[in-house]
């Protein structure tokens, strides 16, 4: 789409204000070259621009950007996902979405994901990072086995943690587990309506629990510890060092993990499909990514699918910018803007 | 900023393995919580693989038990049989050739980003950097559209491209700034030496790159070897990929757990077994994709 664009605008730019601004590499003024010579450097350069990025630049527009170009023109249709596009329904596909209740049950519950993921993640994994920000005999181990839950894929130990927690009578690895160290009481049908959603969300926590704890160590390293032995000698106790020193200078890698795990909270889908599949939308876990998956691909309404990955996708856009605007925009200023 | 958090990590990681017998005992608070944490993190994966080493009577009895006597039939049948070895195939099939594509592609492009100053790179920079607010599960739906007309249904290509694709923003997040640190004087020197830029890129760069590059594709290896929803859609007739594959046996095989839990460590052993190997990179990659 854009790509063409951006060639035009390139071609149209006159040589000479091509690579010559103050911060401009070597490129041209690394040859000292005349007028002629200048046209041809700019030429060229073009050239390889378009060589190095063009590749990149059409996978990434094609499969990336495309696709959400893709769905806002077949939410328009009622289609089953072959043949052509033809009976045109105007709005409806939207405006039921936008009316079944499902939906918002789907949304509430990934609101809740993010909420409760970033309340509970957070402040363990701070504390975890605290107790574990000192040199110390294991510590190597430590981060690698903390790490374990995180590599593995979603799907796969999805279908693990369906057989601990248990489907049926069988009830379960935990269950058992429970009753053999004597906390019977406890015992319960846990995937089921009820507890489902605090399940999934206990299941996040674990896997992501360990990469939090590394991103906020690798950001503690990065304090010079000059500053706690100096609040030290000023008489400052351990833990007043912690919450006035290392939080506060923790605070960009804080911000960049909540928006990250925000992302990923509302785009939560395989674990949900993996465990529950088809019984999420009845046990409340449902996500707003399971409940596209099931009312338009499950039941062949593309059509409709596409016009919920519409709404999804402006919902996700909003936050992340809102969270942009108003949260990152200290730390990112000029990083994602102008690649620095 | 990401390289310097990049080769800061390898710093301060190096010199506490090396003098590990002059590092300190923690206080025992700490190894307790330490330990605690471990057994919550490891716990269910060990489960994992330790039923598969139980009879599917063993686990009925009590599901929480340890295998007394060992079965080793259900990993012998699942090392034996095509159900896990051709999935696992497709799995390295897919995750090679993505992790070939987006390092070629996206150091290609990255280095235009870092040491070409033109027009617009700003926003191109920015429309990459987008990328990360498209997350696969929200273009997932119109991406089956995308794939279906362009005929890539039910083949290794219609994983392939998107993969590359949706990890090409991360890719050039943390490339970017990687090739921008490399001296300028080298590219005069070069220069002089009658060095075309390609050619500093292709003889030089890229070399100089080389642990970017290995971070940047661990990174995209892990990344396609755990996808499951990709797969998913465009799988409709044909084997599928590991997760994929984890999930259709253990629906198809739901009375007999200890296969679908033999199967399960079986699929769960070649990540972790990459993530040990280039834990440091994984880690490394991941703290500096987020400070840069």
């Amino acid at each position: 789409m854009s790509h063409p664009s951006t060639g035009g605008s390139r071609v149209a730019a006159p040589p000479q204000r091509e690579g010559h601004g103050p911060a401009s590499g070597g490129d041209a003024s690394a040859l000292p070259a005349g007028s002629g010579r200048r046209g041809r450097t700019a030429w060229r350069q073009r050239f390889e621009i378009t060589v190095l990025t063009g590749p990149a630049l059409i996978v990434f527009l094609g499969f990336v950007i495309a696709p959400v170009i893709v769905a806002a023109y077949c939410g328009f249709f009622n289609w089953n996902g072959y043949g052509p596009l033809v009976k045109s329904v105007g709005f409806d596909n939207y405006i039921a979405v936008l009316k079944d209740k499902n939906f918002y049950e789907a949304l509430g519950h990934n609101i809740f994901i993010v909420v409760m993921s970033l309340l509970c993640q957070g402040p363990l994994a701070l504390l975890v990072a605290l107790l574990l920000n000192k040199k110390m005999k294991g510590r190597s181990a430590l981060r690698v086995l903390l790490f374990v839950p995180y590599v593995i894929s979603e799907a796969i130990i999805g279908v693990g943690w369906r057989l601990i927690l248990g489907t049926g009578q069988t009830g379960g690895a935990l269950n058992a587990l429970l009753d053999n160290i004597g906390l019977g009481w406890l015992q319960h049908y846990w995937l089921d309506n009820g507890s489902a959603i605090w399940v999934l969300l206990g299941i996040c926590t674990w896997k992501y629990l360990g990469y939090a704890i590394i991103l906020f160590l690798a950001g503690m390293q990065g304090i010079p510890e000059e500053l706690s032995e100096a609040a030290a000698i000023d008489g400052a106790s351990y833990w007043k060092t912690q919450w006035h020193i290392t939080l506060p200078l923790l605070g960009p890698t804080l911000r960049i993990w909540a928006f990250l795990s925000i992302i990923g909270s509302l785009q939560l889908f395989d674990l949900v499909y993996v465990i529950w599949g088809k019984a999420a939308q009845f046990t409340g876990v449902s996500t707003m990514a399971s409940y596209m998956v099931q009312s338009g691909r499950d039941m062949g309404r593309w059509g409709y699918g596409n016009a919920v990955a519409v709404v999804m996708f402006l919902i996700s856009l909003v936050i992340a910018l809102a969270y942009q605007r108003f949260v990152l925009r200290r730390d990112t200023e000029g990083s994602l803007t102008e690649g620095r | 900023m990401s390289t310097t958090t990049l080769s800061r990590t390898a710093a301060t990681a190096k010199p506490s393995v090396r003098k590990s017998s002059e590092t300190p005992w923690g206080s025992p608070v700490v190894y307790f919580i330490g330990l605690l944490l471990i057994g919550i993190c490891v716990g269910p994966v060990l489960y994992i693989v330790l039923g598969g080493f139980r009879s599917n009577s063993q686990i009925t009895t009590d599901p929480s038990g340890l295998p007394n006597p060992f079965e080793f039939s259900h990993y012998a049948t699942i090392l034996g049989s095509s159900s896990f070895w051709k999935p696992a195939g497709m799995s390295i099939l897919a995750a090679v050739t993505t992790t070939l594509g987006v390092v070629i592609l996206g150091v290609m492009a990255a280095f235009a980003l870092a040491r070409y100053s033109f027009r617009g790179r700003e926003v191109l920079y920015s429309v990459f950097a987008a990328g990360l607010m498209f997350p696969l599960s929200v273009a997932i739906t119109p991406l089956y559209t995308i794939i279906l007309k362009l005929g890539l249904l039910d083949q290794m290509a219609g994983i392939i491209l998107p993969g590359i694709a949706f990890a090409l923003p991360t890719t050039i997040i943390i490339l970017v700034p990687f090739l921008r640190a490399i001296p300028k004087e080298l590219e005069e020197a070069s220069a002089l030496d009658g060095l075309s830029r390609l050619g500093f890129f292709g003889r030089i760069v890229v070399p100089l790159a080389v642990p970017g590059l290995i971070t940047v594709g661990v990174l995209a290896f892990v990344g396609s070897w755990n996808g499951y929803m990709l797969p998913l859609f465009v799988f409709n007739t044909h084997t599928p990929t590991l997760p994929l594959g984890v999930a259709q046996f253990s629906t198809q095989h739901s009375v007999d757990t200890a296969s679908v839990l033999a199967y399960t460590s079986m699929s769960m052993i070649p990540a972790l077994l990459f993530f040990s190997l280039f834990e440091r990179r994984i880690v490394g990659g991941l703290t500096g994709a987020v400070k840069g």
